[in-house]
């Protein structure tokens, strides 16, 4: 493109933003004359340009709004909105046709005859020239061709198109007939006759160079800042940028050489050297620094049309505006702060009778702020209006899919708030052209991810919304920790990590499976662990690799760990874009150049986090939280056996009715299933491990569950423990066959869903025994069931009832004396003896005096040997003991006590 | 190398209007002809860090004098079996920039520079491998052999559509 031609555009389209801003300025503050007179130099400006560049249509816009701004500066016209509006307009149209022209490098076709027309008939009033009138139609150009319209001027005016009587001759390209400039300046004042005299000599002597000059001239002379600047092409800023990282790479380069020699000739020079680079280093990188004021120059307008556009008040306020960050940051974070300037004033804030209502001042108020941090700069874009609607926000996330309804019970406000920034979540009841499609804020955080910054928000019902984006201050050379796995060297910016732990087998942090899952114990949290190679394809024994380290990283919330081998140093890098090609991998972010020459790629936790889909799922307090309330804090036997592969399961020991070991040559296969001949029945046989994979030479052992006459085998690979044990489950990950996992003999153990493997022997476990019953006894049997371990109420009321009783469990020995009071009876009472508030034996002492149930007979469950039981008391209490290990013998022993008693009575 | 130094004064004689300047490499016994004026380079590509998840062409990337160089294996853009070369120390690579980024493309072996006419480039038979045709612009009869004319912008392009079709 020509050069006269971009920097034209380039400073006219600077200018036009000046505009807008101060347009708006004035709008709220008319009787400003130094605003108005800005303004009115501004547009000025633009005119003549356009002029001495033969670009006639725009010329011609400018004018007609230099006019309508003329009026108010001469107070014969008071600025309206809607007159405000029609020159935002005019300015709008000017700017689509400067786009055009910087495709097609001409004006588009077409007049702008509506605006102008609206333009003048503002200006009009007091003074109607004839001058107003001409710019109206398309000024003689002699490339395009001239029309009729021209042709009837040339009566009019007797100002040739394409032909300049004063002169004899035709217009060059760029020159405005002495006519029409004489039109021109009937209608302006005084002091613009100089300049347009001046700007005219300038275009007639088609000095290029003087013209921009001269609009460089008088851009300083812009009483806004009076800073002395230069204007520098970009791209020598990045060169210099560029040999500037160079330089710092060398340098460390030679750091590393220096530290293994013990030369002192070269340590002081190599020193002065360092930190001579270090300062060019800061100087450079300071050249690229921009205020963020820039970047916000158009949203006091963009403020303006959203608020006009839905009807509310809205005022932004802006402070931090000379706050620095660098340049290419500051083309990033443009789109995301209008976006989310927007819906603020389209969704944030309320209309102003509601405001009004709730004692808010009538104007929305948007806060802009910016400073340093820490290494970051900080944004937030606050509103005082209405909050997010958390719970519109939840019921369309569960609608469209982005969370279940579980999950969604279980997030706070926070979490819900978060979803904003999940794609596909818009809950604006109806999309305005503005926002509410639902595909912004996740854009918006990917875009501020990209740079390596976080976005984060704060909501409150009724109060307001702010967002905080934190963004690194540099971007070229950051810190980096060097870590090595068998797929080789990684770096991970120093920003990244929280901590660095070594794992060993035996040392004081150790790596833990929980069902495929790697896990660390961190301090009493338990943190996932992702191992590098394996997401880097590289495949890999994971339980051989249990030295090493584990890089704590953090991603928004979210924390993680990821495994490495081994750590080297931290190093200064120059951070190098990834090649177009491998850019679309997501785990790394780019790539860089190592003191030793050799190229290493450098580690993006976020795009980690997202590959594992750890962003997501296992919020570890939702999860600990839900666990807490399957806890149990009393000890349960259970026993421990291997199955499939070397992590410990376990199942309640009291499920198990017997431990067997079973001649693999019996088993036999029926109909796809494994049955095995067991006590004059056929005993379906399941592995735990799922997999029907049975020995084949050695006994197999089964744990077996018998229930009303019916069976089924469990098979493991060996049977290691039985311990009993405070049961504290967590981390549920809901797959099929486990209830989740806890620590037993300090080791993560699953614990496997007994319930699920006995419905795979028998369909109907649960089932067909309570059928049955019901056949038989009519009338069911209740049954009071008093243990303060709801594991093992949850355990065996299933059974019972399965057996066809009708249970009531309870959790103490005090409910049992209330349902006592409200006249509740039952057939039979079986309690447990060691209770934290109540001995099980008083309990069946006052049972016994007791004036309703007296009589019904007492079963105590219990651990203790006969003698101990003795010792207590219990025998005699009680009607009969059954050991709480023994599940089939309570069944059959409530069986016989209750048949007796039916008999006896 | 003179290969290296007639890649220099090639580059000198840009090419003209009915004289074009190609440098041979080989690929798998197949001779192939890049215009002068694409190569940068030709080297020895040592220490190549391959890119764990990358496309399967891309063998890795390289420093060559401060700037990182993305190293393509050809053999594998043009679906041919790969060098039994196991360690890698003896490859072969012809710089080049597209779109301001530099690549290595790694070949068998360079040859000559050929300088021939243009009126003698001929048109790619309809029957050869799809890939093949994507890649080449012309194709010349010398006394020998037929020299294949790689057009190196859709060579480093054919990944891009076949990742489209995938």
């Amino acid at each position: 493109m020509d050069d006269l031609l971009s920097d034209f555009l380039a400073e006219t389209l600077e200018s036009l933003e000046v505009v807008d801003t101060e347009l708006v300025k004035f709008e709220q503050h008319p009787e400003d004359d130094a605003i108005l007179n800005n303004i009115f130099r501004l547009v000025h400006t633009i005119k003549g340009t356009c002029g001495f560049l033969g670009l006639p249509r725009l010329e011609a816009l400018a004018h007609a709004g230099e006019t309508l701004l003329g009026k108010y500066r001469d107070k014969d016209l008071i600025a309206t909105p809607e007159t405000v509006s029609l020159i935002l307009e005019s300015i709008d149209q000017i700017k689509s046709i400067l786009d055009h022209l910087a495709e097609t490098q001409s004006e588009p076709e077409g007049t702008d005859d509506a605006i102008i027309e609206q333009l003048v008939a503002a200006s009009e009033g007091k003074v109607e020239t004839i001058a107003t009138k001409s710019p109206a139609a398309p000024i003689p150009e002699p490339i395009i061709k001239p029309t009729d319209k021209t042709e009837e001027k040339e009566e009019e005016l007797s100002s040739a198109v394409g032909y300049d009587e004063d002169l004899d001759r035709e217009l060059r390209p760029g020159e405005v007939s002495l006519a029409d400039l004489e039109a021109a300046f009937l209608a302006a004042d005084g002091p613009d006759l100089d300049q347009l005299a001046a700007e005219a000599e300038a275009a007639k002597k088609e000095d290029e160079k003087k013209a921009s000059e001269e609009l460089t001239a008088k851009k300083s002379t812009d009483p806004i800042k009076l800073v002395q600047t230069v204007r520098v092409n970009v791209e020598s800023l990045e060169d210099l940028m560029t040999m500037v990282s160079e330089l710092v790479l060398t340098r460390n380069q030679l750091l590393q050489t220096v530290r293994e020699t013990s030369s002192d000739d070269l340590k002081l020079p190599l020193q002065r050297l360092s930190s001579v680079t270090a300062e060019l280093q800061e100087g450079v990188m300071k050249t690229r620094m921009q205020p963020i004021g820039n970047a916000w120059k158009k949203l006091p307008r963009i403020v303006r049309d959203s608020a006009k556009a839905v009807n509310k008040k809205v005022q932004l306020n802006m402070s931090g505006e000379s706050t620095e960050l660098d340049r290419q940051v500051l083309e990033l974070i443009g789109d995301p702060l209008t976006h989310m300037v927007r819906n603020s004033c389209d969704h944030g804030v309320e209309p102003s009778d509601i405001r009004v209502a709730a004692g808010k001042p009538e104007a929305g108020q948007i806060n802009l702020s910016a400073y340093h941090e820490g290494g970051h700069i900080v944004i937030e874009v606050a509103d005082d209006g209405a909050g997010l609607p958390t719970s519109k926000i939840r019921s369309k996330a569960i609608k469209n899919g982005i969370i279940s309804q579980d999950e969604a019970d279980t997030m706070t406000d926070n979490q819900i708030h978060r979803l904003v920034f999940a794609a596909g979540l818009s809950t604006a009841a109806a999309v305005t052209s503005i926002s509410g499609r639902g595909v912004g804020m996740d854009v918006v955080r990917s875009n501020i991810e990209q740079i390596g910054g976080t976005i984060d928000l704060k909501s409150e019902d009724g109060k307001g919304t702010t967002f905080k984006i934190k963004i690194p201050l540099t971007l070229a050379i950051v810190s980096a920790l060097i870590v090595e796995t068998v797929a080789g060297k990684f770096a991970i910016p120093q920003l990244a990590v929280v901590e660095l732990v070594h794992t060993s087998k035996t040392g004081e942090h150790r790596l833990e499976m929980v069902s495929n899952t790697k896990v660390l114990r961190l301090r009493d949290t338990l943190l996932p662990i992702i191992d590098l190679s394996q997401i880097t394809g590289e495949p890999l024994e994971a339980s051989d690799r249990d030295t090493g380290f584990v890089v704590v990283m953090t991603v928004g919330e979210q924390r993680f760990g990821v495994q490495v081998d081994s750590v080297f140093d931290t190093e200064e890098i120059v951070v190098k874009p990834m090649s177009n090609r491998l850019k679309e991998i997501e785990i790394f972010s780019g790539n860089t150049i190592l003191g030793d020459g050799s190229v290493i790629m450098i580690l993006d936790p976020n795009g980690i986090a997202r590959r594992v889909g750890a962003s997501q799922e296992i919020e570890q307090n939702s999860a600990q939280s839900q666990a807490k309330e399957t806890a149990e804090c009393t000890k349960t036997a259970m026993l421990l056996f291997f199955a499939g592969d070397r992590e410990p399961k376990a199942v309640p020991l009291n499920l198990v009715t017997r431990l067997e070991e079973i001649d693999p040559k019996k088993i036999e296969m029926s109909n796809g299933r494994h049955l095995v001949q067991y006590r004059d029945s056929l005993m379906p046989l399941v592995h735990a491990s799922g997999a029907p994979v049975f020995n084949e030479n050695t006994a197999q052992p089964v744990l077996v569950f018998t229930d009303n006459g019916r069976s089924v085998g469990l098979a493991v690979d060996e049977i290691v423990d039985i311990v009993e044990e405070e049961l504290f489950i967590e981390m549920s990950d809901g797959s099929i066959g486990t209830i989740g996992s806890a620590i037993l003999k300090d080791k993560a153990t699953e614990i496997l869903d007994v319930g699920h493997f006995l419905t795979l022997g028998f369909d109907d476990w649960f089932e067909r025994a309570a059928a049955e019953k019901t056949m038989e006894a009519p009338v069911k049997k209740r049954i009071l069931l008093v243990d303060d371990n709801a594991f093992f109420r949850n355990m065996v009321k299933p059974l019972l009832n399965a057996a066809g009783y009708e249970v009531t469990a309870i959790e103490s020995t005090t409910e049992a004396w209330t349902l006592n009071d409200n006249g509740e009876d039952f057939d039979i009472i079986v309690s447990d003896i060691e209770m934290p508030d109540d001995n099980g034996v008083n309990f069946a002492n006052r049972l016994a005096e007791d004036l309703r149930w007296s009589e019904v007979p007492r079963l105590a469950l219990s651990a203790l040997g006969q003698h101990d039981l003795e010792k207590i008391g219990a025998i005699t209490a009680f009607t009969d003991v059954v050991r709480k290990s023994d599940r089939e013998s309570l069944i059959s022993t409530i069986n016989y006590v209750l048949q007796s008693q039916g008999e006896a009575a | 190398m003179s290969t290296e130094n007639a890649t220099t004064n090639a580059k000198k004689n840009e090419i003209s209007g009915t004289i074009r300047e190609y440098v041979t490499v080989y690929i798998n016994d197949q001779v192939f002809g890049i215009p002068v004026s694409d190569i940068n380079e030709v080297f020895h590509p040592k220490a190549i860090t391959r890119v764990p998840l990358s496309s399967p062409e891309v063998r890795g990337v390289l420093n060559l004098r401060g700037r990182i160089v993305t190293a393509i294996e050809v053999r594998c853009k043009l679906n041919l079996p790969p060098l039994e070369d196991g360690d890698g120390n003896n490859l072969m690579a012809v710089g080049v920039e597209v779109d301001g980024e530099a690549y290595g493309l790694i070949i068998d072996k360079v040859g000559d520079v050929l300088q021939l006419p243009a009126a003698n480039c001929e048109p790619i038979p309809i029957n050869m491998d799809p890939v093949w045709q994507k890649v080449s612009s012309g194709i010349y009869r010398l006394e020998k052999q037929l020299l294949i004319i790689l057009d190196i912008k859709r060579l480093l392009d054919v990944e891009a559509t076949n990742k489209l079709a995938a």
